[in-house]
């Protein structure tokens, strides 16, 4: 499903964020990258998700290059075949709960009633349902990554990018965290998670990758 | 302090954004204000100002030459109560071909104690062939030949530039050996005392009494000069008036809303300051002092771009004054740096102290605040409005942050009121100038009067050259020419009212005056004998209404007549206008003829001329519907109205960059779930559309009652009333169309900041703070 072959992103005169990276995932598999800071971890996402763009190498996607894909494009791709869990959330904060889960479907065209309708749902399965119309500023950490998590399964996404997804989260809300994305994996959803938690890793991952310097190592130096 | 100050010029060098925008927004509020004050200066009393500035004469005497020598004319400068004199100065009435008049004066050189001649191009005359003519003289550029077939030896000048005298005493200049044969010498003075016409008369009299009897010829007051330029241009002064204050408002309004709105975009920051030990003076301090850099930065380019501006703007206003100031006063620069400065000082510190005194943790929270009840009302609202999801979000964003709103509100509001208000007055100044030039268009045959200087004191009537044919010859030789549509003849004299102290003009209309173009301000034209229109002024001065009955007497005969109408005509004197069958006896002098459309002018002048010159007639070229007062304003109005709403605009850009800015962080959340660069960009332009309608809607009323108040103060000032034609030029669907005028602006304004979100790469959106 995922192809990367010699993938380099330089940020200005530095040393690369990513060296040369190959990388194959298979559909249902579940992708653990750990890496301290500045490894690259970030990067690779964001080159998976269109939004950044490799200096060399190929990014492919279910047969799609992401790397040649347009602004336009590659949105188009994020809406119909990503969905994004980040470490901060994101969530817009004028926004309900519910609103914020359905805004990727009305964005992909969905009507709204039923971009809404879904999003209930999503929630309701996640467990927070009756979150539905709070604002994401009263909601703990660990109910907002729901709300995340929620918001990036709304379009059914044959592909899920998690950043550092427990990073924020208390050792009870990671735990929680950690356990909904063990059940989308049982239903499975292709996960890719970038984590500095191993543990997470070890518990969800099929496969693990180690990033070390923008380089891919075993995961067991990627300290 | 040495802290605050690296942190001061981080905050300048590092933000950026911030700093170009109170830069930016700076630069333009000085140049704007520099050109307002200028107008407001320029606009204040402009006759007496430009009358001080070039020592005016109190009295232009002129004198028979054939009756006194230079010496005696010399001599009068002695007498009682002359301060200061200037003269003899040779004169002659000369008439270039197919035109009226001029009065040529004879002067070395512009300057000397009196009448200090402004030259507005060119140079003084330095030998017998050069002239100069006076800056409003419709006849020749720079570099020209004007010839004078009346004058001994039929003399050419070259014209060698152009000269406005605030005394007007003269319409054109020589050196003094270029005039042979003066018929006259000039004298200008200055009295002790010329406050009255009780004054001016006195020392008139003493001049007099100097020479030989019958010596002075003329003399004209200065007072009668005044009031006769105020006339003109005081329909001009309340226009430029409001539009220097709306410069000046608009400065003093973006300053406010852009140094307020980037103070607020630094919120976090002062956070981080307070949370590091910074007081809330200090923080204060520092912010005072990173938006006074840049505004110090952008008010010196300002006051270059403002003075840049103002040269071709005060040369158009010294146009429609009559007057010849020269730049910006080096005051008008220092106040107006000083005022915005203190402006911004003000708006930084005030705002500054506000972010100052936030809770430590509230500032630094910002971002992840939570969203005022309004807002997430709106979002509430917006998210179920029908459409697609980048329209709700963008409405919906205005009431997240109510306080930029108004500032954005209040920037379209001005540009649509500055709009609406150009709009207005230019149509009503159109209108007023079409009227005071309503005969310009017609060709002119007249008979050869001598014309003198305006203004000339009574007692000195103008001798008529002889008009040998009948008005009915003369009228069958206009019909028979080939491509004549219409024409009627206009007669004038001087007729006594009876009410009224001193005299009132007559003018006669005999033939089809439809084409005469007079706009009625009530009542209708005149039908026949007994009815009669009268100007404003003349009904002020008689006491008379429409439909009320005056008797006049003129041509040895009273005939009382009905006021039918009130005609607007902005020339302001007391003005009567009948028909040629009231007073038959009155020979018409001028006849205004209509080609029809299409006909060969060239042509058509020679053939009329060839068929009425017999008859002691001129023909005089027209001189086209588009008066030089007319093209100022319109240039004026037009230059204005654009750099006014360009300050709007970029009030609008200033407010959405900072809004964008703010919002980065949500602009890539929305980009990373989809949303594409179009959809993007049209949510940052739907985010102002709310406000623009609002501007629109507020700035559109603001305008008309703008308009509303100065149109008829244009026409007091003048002592004129306005026909309704003129003051009633905006509608309902040029209102209407004008109200789109706000969202135009605010999507103007929003054009940039909405293309760079679109730009933005997500992922640098995303690790936005």
């Amino acid at each position: 499903m995922i192809e990367l072959d010699g993938v380099c992103r330089r940020y200005g005169a530095g040393p690369p964020a990513l060296d040369d990276v190959t990388l194959r995932l298979a559909r249902g598999e579940t992708l653990a990258v750990i890496g301290p800071s500045g490894s690259g971890k970030s990067t690779l996402l964001n080159l998976l998700a269109g939004l950044d763009r490799p200096d060399e190498g190929t990014v492919t996607v279910d047969g799609l290059r992401v790397d040649r894909l347009s602004e336009a494009a590659s949105a188009r791709y994020r809406r119909s075949r990503v969905g994004l869990v980040f470490q901060f959330f994101n969530l817009l904060d004028d926004l309900t709960v519910a609103d914020n889960v359905a805004l990727p479907a009305t964005l992909a065209g969905t009507a709204r009633a039923a971009a809404r309708h879904r999003a209930e749902d999503l929630l309701e399965r996640l467990g927070i349902g009756r979150l539905a119309r709070s604002y994401p500023g009263r909601l703990s950490g660990g109910e907002r990554q729901r709300v995340g998590v929620a918001r990036a399964l709304v379009n059914r996404p044959p592909l899920l990018l998690a950043d550092e997804p427990t990073g924020a989260l208390d050792s009870a809300a990671a735990a929680d965290v950690c356990e909904l994305f063990a059940e989308l994996h049982a239903e499975g959803q292709t996960i890719v998670l970038v984590t500095h938690d191993r543990a997470l890793a070890g518990t969800l991952a099929t496969r693990t990758v180690g990033l070390l310097d923008g380089r891919t190592v075993t995961p067991e130096v990627a300290r | 302090m040495s802290g605050l100050g690296r942190v001061v010029r981080a905050g300048v060098r590092r933000r950026r954004l911030t700093t170009v925008a109170v830069g930016l927004a700076v630069l333009m509020a000085v140049t704007a204000a520099v050109l307002g004050a200028s107008l407001l200066v320029a606009s204040a009393a402009p006759f007496d100002r430009a009358f001080a500035g070039q020592h005016g004469a109190h009295l232009t005497a002129q004198f028979d030459a054939a009756k006194l020598s230079p010496a005696q004319a010399a001599g009068t400068a002695r007498v009682a109560g002359v301060t200061a004199a200037a003269g003899p100065f040779p004169v002659v009435l000369a008439t270039p071909p197919d035109a009226a008049p001029l009065t040529l004066v004879g002067r070395a050189g512009p300057g000397g104690a009196v009448d200090d001649v402004a030259l507005t191009d060119g140079r003084w005359p330095a030998g017998p062939g050069e002239i100069v003519l006076g800056a409003d003289a419709p006849y020749t550029r720079t570099g020209g030949v004007l010839r004078f077939p009346g004058l001994p030896g039929s003399p050419a000048f070259t014209v060698v530039g152009h000269a406005r005298s605030v005394s007007r005493t003269a319409d054109s200049w020589v050196t003094p050996a270029a005039l042979t044969a003066p018929t006259g010498y000039q004298m200008l003075y200055r009295f002790v005392d010329a406050g009255t016409d009780t004054r001016v008369d006195a020392a008139r009299g003493r001049i007099a009494a100097a020479v030989p009897a019958g010596a002075l010829t003329g003399a004209r007051s200065w007072l009668v000069v005044r009031q006769d330029a105020d006339r003109n241009t005081g329909i001009f002064v309340p226009f430029l008036t409001a539009f220097g204050l709306l410069a000046l408002v608009m400065a003093v309004l973006i300053i406010g809303t852009v140094v307020t709105g980037a103070i607020g975009a630094n919120i976090r920051r002062i956070g981080v300051l307070k949370a590091l030990g910074c007081t809330p003076v200090q923080v204060t301090r520092a912010y005072a002092g990173q938006a006074l850099i840049p505004a110090t930065a952008g008010a010196g380019l300002g006051v270059v771009a403002g003075n840049a501006l103002a040269v071709p703007v005060l040369a158009e206003t010294n146009s429609v004054y009559g007057t010849a100031s020269s730049g910006v006063a080096p005051g008008t620069d220092l106040l107006v740096v000083a005022g915005v400065l203190a402006v911004v000082a003000v708006a930084a510190i005030a705002s500054a102290w506000r972010a100052g005194h936030l809770r430590t943790v509230q500032a630094l929270a910002v971002g992840q605040r939570p969203v005022s009840r309004h807002g997430r009302a709106a979002a509430w609202i917006a998210a179920r409005v029908p459409g697609p999801p980048q329209v709700g979000l963008g409405l919906s964003r205005p009431f997240a942050r109510p306080a930029r709103a108004v500032g954005l509100i209040a920037a379209v509001a001005f540009g649509a009121a500055t709009v609406t208000f150009a709009l207005g007055l230019a149509a009503t100044t159109a209108d007023v100038a079409a009227a005071k030039n309503h005969d310009l268009g017609a060709v002119l045959v007249r008979g050869g009067l001598q014309f003198l200087p305006r203004g000339q004191q009574p007692g000195t009537p103008p001798s008529p050259k002889p008009i040998t044919g009948t008005p009915a010859q003369i009228g069958a030789a206009i019909a028979a020419q080939p491509g004549t549509r219409s024409y009627y003849a206009r007669g004038e004299t001087s007729v006594a009212v009876a009410g009224m102290s001193g005299t009132s003009d007559l003018y006669t209309f005999g033939g089809d005056a439809s084409d005469a173009g007079y706009q009625m301000v009530t009542g209708r034209w005149f039908h026949g004998a007994g009815e009669a229109v009268a100007v404003s002024t003349f009904l002020r001065e008689t006491g008379t209404r429409v439909g009320g009955t005056v008797t006049l007497q003129a041509q040895g005969r009273t005939v009382a007549v009905r006021i039918v109408g009130e005609v607007f005509d902005p020339h302001t004197d007391p003005e009567v206008l009948v028909d040629a069958a009231t007073f038959p006896e009155l020979t018409p002098d001028s006849y205004y003829v209509t080609p029809r459309p299409g006909t060969n002018t060239a042509a058509y002048l020679a053939g009329l001329r060839a068929a009425v010159t017999p008859y002691g007639m001129q023909v005089l070229t027209p001189e086209g519907t588009r008066s030089g007062t007319l093209l100022a304003l319109n240039f004026l109005t037009g230059l204005l109205t654009v750099m006014l709403v360009v300050i709007a605009g970029l009030g609008v850009l200033n407010n959405v960059v900072l809004d964008t800015r703010d919002r980065t962080r949500d602009i890539g959340v929305c980009k990373a779930l989809g949303m594409t660069p179009r959809r993007t960009t049209a949510m940052v332009l739907t985010s102002v559309l709310p406000a623009g309608l609002a501007g629109g809607l507020l700035g559109v009323p603001t305008g008309v009652a703008l308009y509303a108040r100065t149109a008829p103060a244009m026409g007091h000032a003048a002592g004129l009333d306005l026909p309704g034609q003129a003051v009633n030029v905006l509608h309902r669907p040029e209102l209407a169309a004008l109200v789109v005028a706000g969202p135009l602006i605010a999507l103007l304004g929003a054009a940039l900041p909405a293309g760079w979100a679109a730009r933005t790469r997500t992922a640098t959106a995303l690790r936005t703070e």
